[in-house]
C-alpha cells in the first residue's frame, strides 16, 4: 500500500540523486531507514518512447488505467528534453495522465533530460531503482525518441515500447535507426488515421528482417481502443525477463567499454607518436585511411600498456 | 542546480495565457517548470508539488476564488507535512487580499503587472532565503 | 484617386530626398519601424501607390452589398445605433435580473449575460467541483427556474438577449425557450444569440467538456434547430476576442475564427441542409483592441473576406448568407490594475475603432475590468462611453467613414491576404477540426503570446501607467464589484428546492432519452427541451452523455 508519506520521500530521494547530492546507495538506504520497502517481486520496468507527438503520454495514462484495474502500483517517470540553449524545461506531460491524480498508487515524476545523449536523464536509472525500492509494482519510462536510437532505455528498462503514429514522414524511417535492437513490441498509435495499416505493415518487414519476435499493434490511446491487447503483449513479454537482464548488462558492459575507449583514444591523440602521424597526413604524405590505422595502432599499444 | 518551479492553474478558470508564457519565460532563464494543466483540485496541485518536488509552486489564479483555493493548497501542505516548498500567487488578486494570503503562509503575490525580469528575480531571491535547503537536507536523509 | 503613379513615384522620390531626408538629418525619427500592435511594420507614408491593387468597386463597393466591405446595412448607424449590449453576471438569477433592469433603464438596447464558471463548465451548483466559484465570475443558472427569474419582466420578443455559453450552450437554449414558452412568448419572435463556439474554446477560451468531434455535432444541432424553428435567432457567435486575448495577432484573430465559421457550415452542409437556410444568422464576435488603425482594417477585412468565402468556397445565393455581422468587446487584455481609470480612454478609443469599424453591437468595459467583474459604476460609464460616440462624435451620420484612407485600405487587404494564406495552410494540413486536434492553432497562438510578451519585455510596445508613465503612488483605490458570498448558499437552496420539487422518475426518463437521442444522429434539441422543461439541471444533462461523448484533455504548448 502506497501512502502520502512514500510519495513525499521517494521525491525527495530521487531529488538529491537527480542533483548530484546523494549517490544511488545512500538514496535507497535512506528509504529503507524511511521504512518503505520493495514489495518483494521486482518491478516491472518499461519503456515508452517514440517520436514526438506520438501520444506517449495518452497511451501511457491508459496504461495506468490497465495496471491499476489489476491492484498494481505505478510509478511514471517522464523525461523531457531540457533547451539546449538555457538547459531550462517545460515539462508538460503529466497533463495528459492526470486523473490519476489523486490515486496515491500512481506516483508521477517529470524529470529534464539535463542534455544527456539519447534522451534520457542521467539520474533516470537510480529514480527507477528508487521507485521500486519504494514498493511500487510497475516503473513506466517515458521518453522522447528523437529519430536516434534510445540506448539509455536499454540500460534502465527491461521491457521497450516503441510507438510511433501513421503517416508521420519519416516515421518508419526514424524507427528504422536501430530500435528492432531494443523494441520488446512495436505500437502504432492514432490508428484511426489513414496509413495505420501500411505502418504497421512496415513495421512488420522491419522486425521480419531481425529475427526478433516483436509484435506490432495498433491503438487508439485517445478512447483506449488496442489497449488491452497491449496489457496483454506486455504481461507476456514480462515473462522474459531475464532475456531482458541478459540484454540490459551486455548492453551496460558495451556502452562502458565503448565509452572508455573513446577516453582512451582521445588521451592517445595527445601523445607524439600521434601528432606525427597527424603532421604526416597533413603533409599529403600519407592517406587518411592509413592515418587512423597507425592512430589505432597506437591506441591499442597503449592499451595494452595498461 | 536548475531551479524547479510548478505552475499551477486551479478551479475551472481557462486563462492560461499568463501561466503559459511564464512557464515559457522561466524556462528560458533556465528554469525546470512543471505544469499542471488546467482545471486543477489544490489537492491534485500538492500531489503533483509533492511528486515534483518543486522548489516553488506558482498559482496562478484569475477567478477571484484565490481566497478559497490558497488556504486549502495551505492546509494540504501541512497536512503532508510540506514546510519547505514555497508558494507563490499571481493574476488577479485584489490588494486588500494580499496580506490576508501573506498570513496563511503565501509568500508573495505577483500582479498580472511584474515584469518577466522581476518574476524570474523574484523566484531566483526567494528560493535562496526561504526555499529548500536541498543539499542539507537530502544529506540529512542519507545518514 | 486621379494622380498619375509614374509622377507620383517621382515626386515621392523627390520628397524622400529634398524633404525628409534633410529634415531626419537634424532630427531623426525616434524609431526606424513603427508597428502595429500585433508586430505589423507601418509605412511612414501611405500613397496612391500603395492601394494600387485595390479596386473601389470590387473590393470596397457599398454598404449592404457584397463584398460587405463598408457595412452590412445598406444605412448603417443612420437608421440606429449599433446595440449597446454590455455583459452582465453574478450572483443569483435575481442579482443579475437587476442589473439587466438597471443597464436598461441607463438606456441599454439589448441584454449579454455572463455564467459563473460552473455553469460555463457545465457543473452544477451543488457538484464539489464547483466549490468557491458559484456566482462569482457569473451567474449560477441550474435549472429553467434559475432562468425564469434571470429574464423575469423582460420582454423576450422586444428585446435580444445574448447567452455568453459554450460547451453547455445547447443546454441554456433549451431553458431559454422553455422560459419563452413558459411565458407565452413566440420562439419565431425570439432574437439573440448564444456564443456556442466551440473550436475556440479547444484554441484559448479553454471550456470544454467533450473532444472536438462530438462537441462539433451538438453545434450543428443547434444550428439547424435553429434554422428550422429560430428565425430571427442566431445560434452560434463565431468568436475571435478570446483567441486575441490569449495574444493573437489580429490576423489571427480573423482568420481562426473565419476557419470556424468554414468548419461550421461544412458540418452543417454536411447534414444536407442548404447553406442559404442558415448561414443568414451566423454571427460573429470580435474583439477591438488599441491600436486604432489595425482595428478598424481588420472588421473591415473580416466581413469582405467571409463574403468571398461564402460566395466562392460554398456557393452561397443569399446575399444575407455572406454578410458578416458582428457583436464586439473592447479589449480585457489593453486594460491595466494601475492606474484604473485610465481604462476609460482606451475603452473609449477601441470603442470608437469598433464604430468606424462598422460592428453591430458593442460592449465596452468597465475601468475596473483587469480588477474584477464590473461595478455599476464602471458599467454606467462605459455604457455613457457609447452613448457619446452616438451622439456627439459624428460618425453616425456617414458610412463606413474611414474607407479610402490609404493606410486602412492597405491595412484591410493585407489582413484579408494574411487570412487566404492561413486558409490555404489550414486546408494543406487536413482542415480545422485536425488542426485543432494537431494544435496547429494552440502553437501558432503560444508563439504569438510569447512574441508579444517579449517585445513589451524589450520596451518595443508599452502600457503607460505601468511599463511608461509610472509613478510609485499607491493605485487609487476604485469602489469594486462586491462579491456576495451569502450568493452561493442561496444558490444551493434554490437548486435544492427545484430538485425537491420536480418528479425525479420525469427526469430520469427525459435524462435516458437524450441519452439515446446522443447514440444516433438525430437533433439532441427537442429531448434536451424536453429534459430541462422536467427540470433536469444543466450539470445532470452534461454528466449523463460524458460516458458517450467521451471527455477532453488538452495536450498544452507552449
Amino acid at each position: 500500500m502506497i501512502t502520502h508519506r512514500v510519495h513525499r520521500d521517494l521525491a525527495r530521494a530521487i531529488s538529491g540523486v537527480e542533483n548530484g547530492i546523494v549517490e544511488l546507495p545512500a538514496a535507497l538506504a535512506a528509504l529503507a531507514a524511511q521504512g518503505h520497502r520493495a514489495n518483494g517481486k521486482r518491478g516491472a520496468i518499461l519503456g515508452i518512447t517514440g517520436p514526438p507527438g506520438a501520444g506517449k503520454s495518452t497511451l501511457v495514462d491508459r496504461l495506468i488505467e490497465g495496471f491499476r484495474a489489476e491492484g498494481e502500483s505505478v510509478a511514471v517517470i517522464a523525461v523531457d528534453p531540457s533547451s539546449p540553449f538555457t538547459q531550462g524545461a517545460v515539462l508538460g506531460d503529466r497533463v495528459r495522465m492526470q486523473r490519476h491524480a489523486g490515486d496515491p498508487e500512481v506516483y508521477i515524476r517529470s524529470m529534464a533530460s539535463r542534455n544527456a545523449g539519447g534522451g534520457l536523464a542521467p539520474a533516470t536509472r537510480d529514480a527507477v531503482r528508487l521507485a521500486e525500492a519504494a514498493g511500487f509494482d510497475v516503473i513506466i519510462v517515458e521518453t522522447v525518441g528523437v529519430g536516434q536510437v534510445e540506448l539509455e532505455i536499454v540500460a534502465v528498462a527491461d521491457l521497450i515500447v516503441v510507438v510511433t503514429v501513421p503517416a508521420l514522414g519519416d516515421g518508419v524511417q526514424a524507427i528504422k535507426a536501430g530500435l528492432t535492437e531494443i523494441a520488446d513490441i512495436f505500437v502504432v498509435n492514432m490508428a484511426d488515421r489513414p496509413g495505420a495499416n501500411r505502418t504497421a505493415i512496415d513495421l512488420k518487414h522491419m522486425v521480419r528482417e531481425s529475427h526478433r519476435e516483436i509484435p506490432v499493434l495498433q491503438t487508439i490511446a485517445q478512447d483506449g481502443t488496442g489497449v488491452s491487447e497491449l496489457l496483454t503483449a506486455i504481461v507476456a513479454k514480462r515473462g522474459d525477463e531475464d532475456s531482458n537482464a541478459v540484454r540490459a548488462v551486455r548492453f551496460e558492459v558495451v556502452r562502458r567499454v565503448r565509452d572508455r575507449a573513446v577516453a582512451q583514444a582521445l588521451a592517445a591523440l595527445q601523445s607524439p607518436d600521434a601528432a606525427a602521424v597527424l603532421e604526416r597526413l597533413r603533409g599529403h604524405e600519407i592517406t587518411r585511411n592509413d592515418a587512423i590505422d597507425a592512430v589505432l595502432r597506437i591506441l591499442v599499444g597503449a592499451v595494452h600498456a595498461h | 542546480m536548475p531551479i524547479k518551479v510548478l505552475v499551477a492553474k486551479p478551479g475551472l478558470d481557462g486563462h492560461d495565457r499568463g501561466a503559459k508564457v511564464l512557464a515559457r519565460s522561466l524556462r528560458d532563464a533556465g528554469m525546470e517548470v512543471v505544469y499542471t494543466g488546467l482545471h486543477q483540485t489544490p489537492e491534485m496541485i500538492v500531489n503533483a508539488a509533492i511528486q515534483e518536488d518543486v522548489d516553488v509552486v506558482g498559482v496562478s489564479i484569475l477567478s477571484g476564488a484565490h481566497m478559497t483555493v490558497f488556504p486549502k493548497i495551505m492546509e494540504l501542505l501541512k497536512e503532508r507535512e510540506v514546510d519547505d516548498i514555497v508558494v507563490l500567487g499571481g493574476g488577479v488578486i485584489q490588494e486588500d487580499d494580499i496580506p490576508k494570503l501573506k498570513a496563511i503562509g503565501v509568500r508573495e503575490v505577483f500582479n498580472g503587472e511584474a515584469s518577466t525580469q522581476e518574476l524570474i528575480d523574484g523566484i531566483e531571491r526567494i528560493v535562496r532565503e526561504y526555499g529548500r535547503d536541498r543539499a542539507r537536507r537530502e544529506a540529512a536523509a542519507s545518514r | 484617386m486621379q494622380t498619375s503613379e509614374k509622377t507620383l513615384a517621382d515626386e515621392l522620390r523627390e520628397w524622400e530626398h529634398g524633404t525628409l531626408q534633410p529634415f531626419t538629418a537634424r532630427r531623426p525619427e525616434s524609431r526606424e519601424v513603427f508597428r502595429t500592435l500585433s508586430g505589423t511594420a507601418l509605412e511612414r507614408l501611405y500613397t496612391p501607390g500603395h492601394v494600387t491593387d485595390v479596386d473601389y468597386v470590387r473590393d470596397l463597393g457599398f454598404p449592404g452589398q457584397f463584398p460587405y466591405t463598408r457595412g452590412p446595412y445598406p444605412t448603417m448607424y443612420r437608421a440606429q445605433p449599433w446595440t449597446m449590449r454590455q455583459i452582465a453576471g453574478f450572483g443569483t438569477a435575481d442579482d443579475t435580473n437587476a442589473r439587466f433592469r438597471y443597464l436598461i433603464s441607463q438606456g441599454q438596447t439589448g441584454i449579454s449575460t455572463d455564467f459563473d464558471m460552473p455553469t460555463l463548465m457545465g457543473y452544477d451548483s451543488d457538484d464539489p467541483r464547483s466549490e468557491g466559484e458559484v456566482g462569482r465570475e457569473g451567474v449560477a443558472i441550474d435549472t429553467v427556474d434559475d432562468m425564469l427569474d434571470l429574464y423575469a419582466g423582460i420582454d423576450l420578443e422586444q428585446i435580444s438577449v445574448s447567452m455568453t455559453i459554450n460547451p453547455s450552450a445547447w443546454i441554456l437554449l433549451a431553458m431559454y425557450l422553455v422560459t419563452a414558452e413558459e411565458r407565452g412568448f413566440d420562439w419565431k419572435k425570439l432574437s439573440g444569440t448564444i456564443q456556442n463556439d466551440i473550436i475556440k474554446e479547444y484554441v484559448s477560451q479553454k471550456e470544454w467538456v467533450y473532444p472536438p468531434r462530438p462537441a462539433m455535432r451538438i453545434v450543428r444541432d443547434t444550428i439547424t434547430f435553429s434554422a428550422q424553428h429560430l428565425p430571427r435567432y442566431n445560434p452560434v457567435n463565431v468568436s475571435g476576442y478570446h483567441t486575441r486575448e490569449a495574444g493573437s495577432t489580429a490576423i489571427q484573430e480573423v482568420a481562426f475564427t473565419l476557419a470556424a465559421g468554414i468548419a461550421y457550415v461544412e458540418e452543417v452542409v454536411r447534414a444536407g441542409i442548404d447553406v442559404d437556410d442558415f448561414a443568414p444568422r451566423l454571427s460573429f464576435f470580435f474583439v477591438s483592441q488599441i491600436d486604432f488603425l489595425e482595428e478598424v482594417a481588420k472588421f473591415r477585412a473580416a466581413r469582405r473576406v467571409w463574403a468571398r468565402v461564402m460566395k466562392e468556397r460554398f456557393g452561397a445565393q443569399k446575399p444575407e448568407s455572406m454578410r458578416l455581422r458582428f457583436h464586439c468587446q473592447t479589449a480585457g487584455a489593453s486594460c491595466t490594475a494601475r492606474e484604473p481609470l485610465n481604462n476609460i480612454a482606451r475603452t473609449a478609443i477601441e470603442a470608437l475603432a469598433a464604430v468606424c469599424g462598422g460592428a453591430q453591437s458593442l460592449h465596452t468595459n468597465g475601468y475596473d475590468e483587469a480588477l474584477s467583474i464590473p461595478s455599476e459604476p464602471a458599467m454606467k460609464i462605459a455604457l455613457r462611453t457609447q452613448q457619446i460616440i452616438a451622439e456627439e462624435v459624428g460618425v453616425r451620420g456617414t458610412i463606413d467613414p474611414l474607407a479610402g484612407s490609404y493606410a486602412i485600405e492597405r491595412l484591410t487587404a493585407d489582413i484579408e491576404q494574411g487570412c487566404f494564406d492561413y486558409f490555404a495552410e489550414i486546408d494543406k494540413r487536413g482542415g480545422v477540426v485536425k488542426c485543432l486536434e494537431d494544435n496547429y492553432f494552440q502553437m501558432e497562438l503560444a508563439d504569438a503570446a510569447y512574441d508579444f510578451h517579449r517585445r513589451k519585455d524589450r520596451g518595443e510596445l508599452h502600457f503607460v501607467g505601468v511599463t511608461k508613465y509610472r509613478d510609485d503612488s499607491p493605485n487609487p483605490a476604485v469602489e469594486l464589484h462586491h462579491v456576495d458570498e451569502a450568493a452561493a448558499k442561496r444558490q444551493l437552496d434554490r437548486l435544492a428546492k427545484t430538485k425537491a420539487k420536480r418528479d425525479q422518475a420525469a427526469v430520469q426518463r427525459a435524462l435516458d432519452e437524450v441519452v439515446r437521442v446522443a447514440k444516433t444522429d438525430q437533433n439532441l434539441m427537442p429531448a434536451t427541451i424536453a429534459a430541462v422543461k422536467a427540470r433536469a439541471t444543466g450539470g445532470e444533462i452534461i454528466n449523463a452523455l460524458r460516458p458517450v461523448l467521451g471527455t477532453y484533455v488538452e495536450t498544452p504548448v507552449f
